[in-house]
Parts: C-alpha cells; structure tokens; sequence
C-alpha cells in the first residue's frame, strides 16, 4: 500500500513548509501535522496489523484504512495550504484555519479513539463478540446496506417532521388561546395538567388499534409528546408578557387580534422556543418507540431489526444516523432560533 | 402630519379640550376598596401643557390611564372634546416613564407600530422618518432597543408616540428614569415639540423645576386619594430659564403646599 511512502514523505514536506507561515498561529503548521501523523498512523494500524486469528475477516479493512489515509491527506493539504497562503486578516479563510486549528485537539483525540478501537476489537480481539465491532464493520454497513439506511432515515425524518409540526403548531395555538382567553384557560388547563404529565408512550397500546395505521399513531403519539411542553411553555410565554405592552397597542389603536399576533405571540417567543426545543427532545423518544414496536420503517425499526439478527455493525451503523438525525435538528431548531430572536442579548449558542 | 412638517407654525393644529369631571375611582386591594382619586375637576384647554404634581403614589397615573381610556373612572366621567372617552384612541397617545420598547423590534419597527396597528403603514410609512428625525434618532433605524442608552430607548418612545399625530400627548414622568444632564436637555427638547405641534400636554412628573420649566398651568395633589390642592398658572414666556424669580418663587409655594416648606 501507498500508506508507507504517504507517510515517510511527510517530515520532509513538513520541515521545507515550515519557515513560510508567518502571520499564522506560531505552531499551527506543528499541530496539525500531529494530527496528520496521528490519522497516519490509525491508517498503519488498520491496513498493516493482521487481524486476530481467532476473529472473523472483515472485509472492509482496506477501504476503512484508505479512508483514514484521505482523512491524514486532507490535514496535510490543509497545512501547507495554511503556511503557503496568506489569508487576509477577517477573511473567511483565515475563519475556517482559526476554527481548523481550534479542533486539533478533537482531531487528535479521534485518531487515538479509532486506533483503539481497532486494535481493540479487529487487532487483539479483546472485547466480547458480536456485541463489539471494528470501525471498519460499520463501514461495510454503510458501503453495502446503504439504500435501506437512507430509506428508513427518509422514513423516520417524514413521520418526525409531520408529528413534530402537527405537535408544535397545535402547541403554540392552544398555548396562546390559554394564555389569551379565560373561558379556553378553564376548559384546557384542568385537562392539560392530568394528560400532560402523562408520557406519550402510555398511549402507544390505545393509538395502535384506535388509529387506522400505525404510521397515524405515531403521527399522533409524537404530536402529543411535542406538543405538550409547546403549549406548557408557550402558555406560560404569553401570561408572563408585560401587561406595559399591551397598553402601549392599546392607546396606538390596536385591535385584539394585533395584540395577540404583534404583541403576545413575538413576546412569549423565547418561552415558545425552550417549548419547541423541549418537544423536539420528547419527539425522539417517541419516534424510536414508536418505530421498534409499530412502525415497520424508520431507523428505530432498523435498530430493532438489526439487533434481531445479532447485526451489530448495523445497529451502531443505524445509531449513528440517529444520532446525526437528532443532532442535526436540533442544530437546525437553535439556527433557527438564533435568526428569530437575534434581538435578545445573551442567547445560549448551540 | 402638518404639525412635523411645518415646524415653525406654532399653534396651527388644534389640541383636545379635556374635561375630567367629577372624577373618584378606586382599586380592589386585598377585597377592599382603595379610593386613589377623590372628586377631581379639571378642564385642560387646547394646547396647554398641564403638570400634575403631587406625593408619590398619589394617583397621577391612574388619572392619565383614565384620560387616556385604559381604564373607566369607578365615578364621574371625562371628556374628550366633549365626548366621553370609551377607550383608547390614537388621537390621545401615552408615554410612560420606561420607554417599553417592543425588544424584537428595530428602533423604526417601534415607531411604525400606531401606523401599523391601524394599517397605515403603506400609505404613511414617510411619516416615521420625519419622527425620527424630530427626535434626534436618525441613523438608528436598524438598532435593537437593548442597544440603546436611557435617554434614546425614551426618545424612540417620543417618536413612536408623535408619528400618530396626536391632540393630546400623555406623558407619565416621561424623564423620571434619565441622567440629570439628560433629563434637563429633553425637558427643553419636549417643550420645543409641544410649541411646534400644538398638541394638548399632560405630564406627570415628581420634579417641581420640571413642572415650572415646561408647564403652563402646575395642578398641586395631596395624597392618597388625590384632590386637587392648587391650579397655578405659569404665566412665563418661553423659552424659560431656570433662574428666573418668579419660578423661584412659586417653587417655594408649591413646596409649602406639598408640606416640604421647612427644607427652604
């Protein structure tokens, strides 16, 4: 393999390149050729110690070795581009190398952890089997069973998203029609203090025969976990805007539905949000429940399925999307956040 | 708007009369009754600017809730123009002692809203500049209320409340908050608007000097419940100065009347 001669090759680029980067970080150029060698060497690890004799052949050891060395290769190229460019002070390129340089240590720590991992498990053998995989067998999940991952990813974002916005829509709604109105404040409240507290899944027997599919129960049973704390909080957004507001509308000639639609709901934007953010949390909770016991798609079900035929590459390989499901909406929720509510001071970044 | 825009025709656009007649109102405190005003007759003719001063917590402000139709008087009733006063209304507009901007929006979104309330945001929107500009905040359109110091939050606060034109501005200790270099500079501020505009003014405030500096009639209260005490005439001309006598010494009249005469 090409990795030796990668590898050897380095030190020498790395002391020619060197003296050129002055206006960056003094040991920026040293940090991440570390991080380079460190990848390197997770690559050596992978693709030149044989297996462990009395372990089964993973065959997609060479793959997974290659992908490291494009994983080292890409960090070179990003030093030497760092010492041979330049980058204008505040440009957007002097950002990326700033933020590059801040993960190093992230970097590092990940070519250690992969490297054990795989000695661990592919080189040494040590940890029980099936339970424990190499790195390399959740690759092979995603080079070869990657059209059922992507279809039950689809299928679980749909029926996310679908209960989630039924859930927060009706959420906000009822939370403001509560917090707006006295006579829908004593029929709600009474019914939303037993059922709220309730967690969704403790309606799972009842949704699955009451509905007419499982996918609409689950539509429901997500929607109920969401949109609880939607209304809880949205609610308590509205009752707690400053009464000074309301007479200021009042005396501009405001009508009713201005002071609900300009003035309570923008106000009680920020309790809506700690809401939103809540529901999303409950949501997935509901969803991979919700997709083990009913559904027959989705990542919850593949997770399920997967364990079923001791697979366990799969079910890490499935965790793993779930994970960057979760997270990537929850990234998605804060941007969007941040983007509405850029006039509050102090936000919590995510 | 012909009172922004002619600026130097004093007078032109008509004030409101105010007529509070026979006025008492109380709260509910506790189950109990809390009378905060107690037979107050006032006529406020077009385009006076009337300070009530009076002890703290007498019921000043529940007066100007009352005129500007926040509130009904529990008795009594007002008038506006000889009309009794329903609710609010746009032409009778308030400003409190916090600014209380809308946080979410801009400094020019927090003027716009009268207009927008009403909906005349398409056809009257060249008005918010015009205001913005009458108060000193041209540049800081864009700026959020948190970016603001004291004294600009309540000059946007000004603006908001002169873009609806009104006949009758309410200010309720509209400087109380403010530095005391700030304070003394938008009392001189305000008293330009009132003369340009010739809108009818209301202004609660605690400070003595800022009645007699600004108003043309000071209305003296006792405590709780609140009777009128004294209706003095101002009969200064403008601009005032601070040293003048005669404000000297009804300074120390109003002083005797509030029982604060021995710290003369």
């Amino acid at each position: 393999m090409s990795v030796n001669d990668t590898a050897a090759a380095l030190p020498a680029a790395n002391g020619g390149a060197l003296p050129i980067g002055g206006g960056l970080p003094s040991n920026l150029l040293l940090r991440l050729s570390a991080a380079a060698l460190l990848w390197f060497a997770a690559s050596g690890v992978t693709a030149l110690w044989p297996d462990a004799a009395d372990a089964q052949e993973w065959e997609r050891t060479g793959e997974f070795a290659s992908l490291l060395v494009v994983a080292a290769g890409l960090l070179v190229l990003a030093a030497l581009l760092a010492a041979a460019i330049r980058p204008a002070p505040r440009s957007r390129l002097e950002a990326a190398i700033a933020s590059l340089s801040a993960s190093v240590p992230w970097l590092i720590a990940l070519a250690l952890g992969v490297t054990g991992w795989e000695i661990l498990t592919a080189k040494l053998n040590l940890l029980p089997r099936p339970f424990f995989v190499p790195p390399q067998a959740l690759l092979e999940v995603y080079l070869d069973d990657w059209p059922r991952l992507l279809d039950c990813f689809a299928a679980s974002l749909r029926l996310l998203v679908t209960g989630y916005a039924v859930g927060s829509i009706l959420g906000v709604v009822t939370g403001v029609a509560i917090g707006w109105s006295r006579a829908v404040g004593y029929w709600v409240h009474p019914v939303l203090r037993l059922i709220g507290p309730l967690p969704a899944t403790a309606w799972l027997p009842i949704a699955f025969f009451a509905f007419p599919t499982s996918w609409s129960a689950s539509v429901f049973l997500i929607a109920l976990a969401s949109g609880v704390p939607v209304t809880v909080l949205t609610w308590s957004g509205v009752a707690g805007v400053n009464s000074a507001y309301y007479d200021i509308a009042r005396t501009l000639g405001a009508s009713p539905r201005f002071l609900v639609l300009k003035v309570a709901v923008p106000a009680a934007m920020p309790h809506v949000f700690v809401g939103l953010f809540m529901g999303l949390g409950a949501s997935f909770a509901v969803l991979v429940v919700a997709e083990m016991l009913g559904v027959k798609s989705g990542v919850g079900w593949y997770l399920q399925w997967a364990q079923g035929w001791a697979a366990y590459g799969n079910m890490y390989a499935a965790l793993l999307v779930m994970a960057l499901l979760c997270s990537g909406l929850v990234t998605l929720l804060f941007r969007v956040r941040d983007r509405l509510l850029a006039w509050q001071k102090g936000m919590l970044k995510w | 708007m012909v009172a922004l825009e002619n600026t130097d025709t004093a007078g032109i656009t008509a004030g409101m009369t105010i007529d509070v007649q026979a006025v008492s109102h109380s709260f509910e405190l506790h189950g109990a009754p809390l009378p905060v005003l107690d037979g107050v007759e006032l006529r406020v003719e077009p385009g006076e600017l009337v300070a009530l001063l009076g002890p703290s917590g007498c019921g000043k402000s529940t007066l100007l809730r009352l005129v500007a139709g926040l509130e009904p008087p529990s008795q009594g009733r007002i008038l506006a123009d000889g009309r009794p006063i329903a609710g609010p209304d746009p032409s009778r507009v308030v400003v409190f002692q916090d600014p209380t901007l809308y946080p979410w929006r801009t400094v020019r979104d927090n003027v716009a809203l009268g207009l927008e309330a009403r909906g005349l945001l398409r056809s009257q929107g060249h008005r918010i500049d015009k205001a913005l500009a009458l108060v000193g905040l041209t540049g800081f359109e864009k700026a959020y209320p948190h970016q603001l110091s004291g004294g600009m939050a309540q000059r946007a606060a000004l603006a908001r409340a002169l873009v609806n034109d009104p006949r009758l501005l309410i200010l309720d200790e509209p400087l109380g908050k403010l530095d005391s270099l700030t304070r003394l500079a938008m009392q001189s501020e305000l008293v330009e608007l009132w003369r340009s505009s010739g809108f009818t003014g209301l202004l609660v405030t605690h400070d003595i000097e800022e009645a007699l500096f600004m108003a043309t009639r000071v209305i003296v209260f006792s405590g709780r419940p609140a009777r009128i005490k004294a209706d003095l005439p101002i009969d200064r001309p403008y601009p005032r100065h601070r040293g003048d006598p005669v404000l000297t010494e009804l300074r120390h009249r109003i002083l005797e009347l509030l029982g604060l005469a021995e710290t003369w």
